[in-house]
């Protein structure tokens, strides 16, 4: 259980038999008066967000889940398909579970898998990604300096801003939180 | 490893430095003496919602002082005068953007001079700090009422409850009468209270009286003050009990209905009794939170920004 004071800001808790993520945590206390804590939580089955207010005396169960470092493996259409490469156990996501990471999913490469009760309920991308260049228009040679930058597409069907050289076929670095190019992957 | 860096800047910190300087200038202007009790206490004076910490000198169970109040108050009944503290307080379990287990205090009292003595100097120093005008002055009850609330003294459950739902996000489970009042002036009342002036409330409940005298009414009322600047809560003053008798009963309430909570008695500090019971002078007190005045002062949001290692950073 935690108490009203260790409901922080990403601590995952069980809140009407459904795990959820503490995204913003408030302290509340009136001059003489009692203490609450208010908590915003992400509901991690479907991404609900909703508030919660608990007095000094109050506790909430934690959601027993645990993130798994995984690789995904293939689509069959409906489910989304990863493998722990350690025990070679498998899960599946639904569309709705892959959704906020689908436009990062490469074959192969390895993602946090959120369990929990041992189901998958999320995933999430490693925060740097190299990806090849699928679509962008043909480079300028030349132009390093200007700070210009033209869409692309990267393999795994994420839409970015490169500078102007790069090239389809290129290999860059992606931070996935944001979305933007970093710099071309060496090697 | 940049984690030992402090959260402030050198700004901050020559912002904190000035601010100290210009409280010590104020009370060496109006003849107050600084003193500095002692953080260390063996007993202290239990509160209803403050969370002491303790620790252990290496004989028996100690607290660190959650306010400066009972050792002053002893100096005042020793014959010491209009004192002052600027000084370290802690707190346990109280962290958030305007909480830290830690804090800079500033208390002091005046010998002989009323509640409205005291309030006006408050308001005053307060907005002469921020640069802002001392503004307005309202009853508990007038600040639940011009954000549409019922008569916080005469409301029954159900009208609050009915408030509550009307305007609160989400209510806390089974609240008891004096902790929907108190849910309800967090997170309705203060955040509305007017902004960019100095905002003097004053007639609290006499359940939430602490250390004031009460007003007999009706309805009875702690003789007390809050001072908040944009919904932010800076000062808490009194007119002080001086009945020791009157004390030691409320402490022992204190104690009493923690155990009914479950939680552990606080050894009541009997040398504070016994100084009261020995003749506390008429005296106003009042407590000022430092940080949160700095973080009002730079446009901070959260003491954090103001604080060279909050509690975050430690």
């Amino acid at each position: 259980m935690l108490s009203h004071t260790e409901m922080k800001q990403g601590k995952r808790v069980l809140i009407d038999d459904q795990p959820w993520i503490i995204v913003k945590a408030d302290f509340v206390k009136p001059g003489k008066g009692q203490a609450f804590t208010k908590i915003k939580v992400k509901n991690l089955m479907d991404g609900r967000v909703i508030e919660r207010t608990f007095k000094s005396s109050d506790s909430v169960a934690k959601a027993d889940v645990v993130d798994v470092e995984m690789q995904y493996l293939y689509n069959d259409g409906e489910l989304y398909h990863f493998m722990n490469p350690a025990t070679f156990e498998q899960v599946a996501l639904s569309e709705k579970q892959v959704e906020e990471c689908k436009k990062w999913l490469k074959e192969n490469e390895v993602y946090e898998v959120t369990l929990w009760e041992n189901r998958a309920i999320n995933v999430v991308p490693p925060s740097f990604m190299i990806l090849e260049i699928t679509e962008c228009e043909p480079g300028v040679r030349g132009d390093t300096v200007t700070g210009a930058t033209k869409p692309a597409v990267v393999e795994s069907g994420a839409s970015i801003k490169v500078p102007l050289f790069v090239e389809i076929g290129a290999r860059v670095k992606v931070d996935t939180r944001t979305g933007e190019y970093m710099e071309r992957a060496k090697g | 490893m940049t984690q030992w860096r402090p959260g402030c800047g050198g700004e901050r910190l020559r912002q904190r430095a000035r601010l100290l300087a210009q409280l010590r200038a104020h009370f060496a202007r109006t003849a107050a003496l600084e003193v500095d009790p002692p953080a260390l206490q063996r007993a202290i004076a239990p509160e209803h919602h403050i969370e002491p910490i303790r620790c252990y000198d290496g004989q028996q169970l100690c607290y660190l002082h959650t306010s400066p109040e009972s050792c002053m108050k002893r100096l005042l009944a020793a014959g010491s005068g209009d004192i002052y503290f600027l000084g370290k307080v802690y707190r346990s379990e109280e962290q958030g953007e305007h909480h830290n287990h830690e804090f800079t205090l500033l208390e002091w009292y005046r010998v002989g001079w009323s509640l409205a003595q005291l309030q006006d100097e408050t308001a005053g120093l307060i907005g002469d700090l921020l640069g802002i005008k001392a503004g307005c002055a309202m009853s508990y009850a007038q600040a639940f009422m011009q954000v549409g609330g019922p008569d916080p003294h005469t409301a029954t459950m159900a009208e609050l409850l009915a408030w509550a739902e009307q305007r609160a996000v989400s209510l806390p489970a089974e609240l008891e009468r004096g902790a929907l009042l108190d849910y309800l002036q967090a997170v309705v009342v203060e955040p509305q209270l007017p902004h960019e002036q100095v905002v003097v409330v004053n007639g609290f409940p006499a359940e939430r009286a602490a250390m004031a005298q009460i007003d007999p009414g009706p309805p009875p009322v702690a003789q007390r003050f809050e001072v908040y600047v944009n919904g932010v809560e800076l000062a808490n003053g009194y007119l002080e009990l001086t009945d020791g008798a009157e004390q030691r009963h409320r402490l022992e309430q204190v104690n009493a209905q923690r155990l009914v909570q479950g939680l552990s008695p606080i050894a009541v500090d009997q040398r504070f009794l016994a100084a009261l019971q020995a003749g506390l002078p008429a005296v106003s007190g009042v407590a000022l939170g430092v940080d949160r005045l700095l973080m009002l002062q730079c446009g901070a949001t959260s003491l954090d920004e103001v604080m060279p290692f909050s509690q975050q950073r430690v």
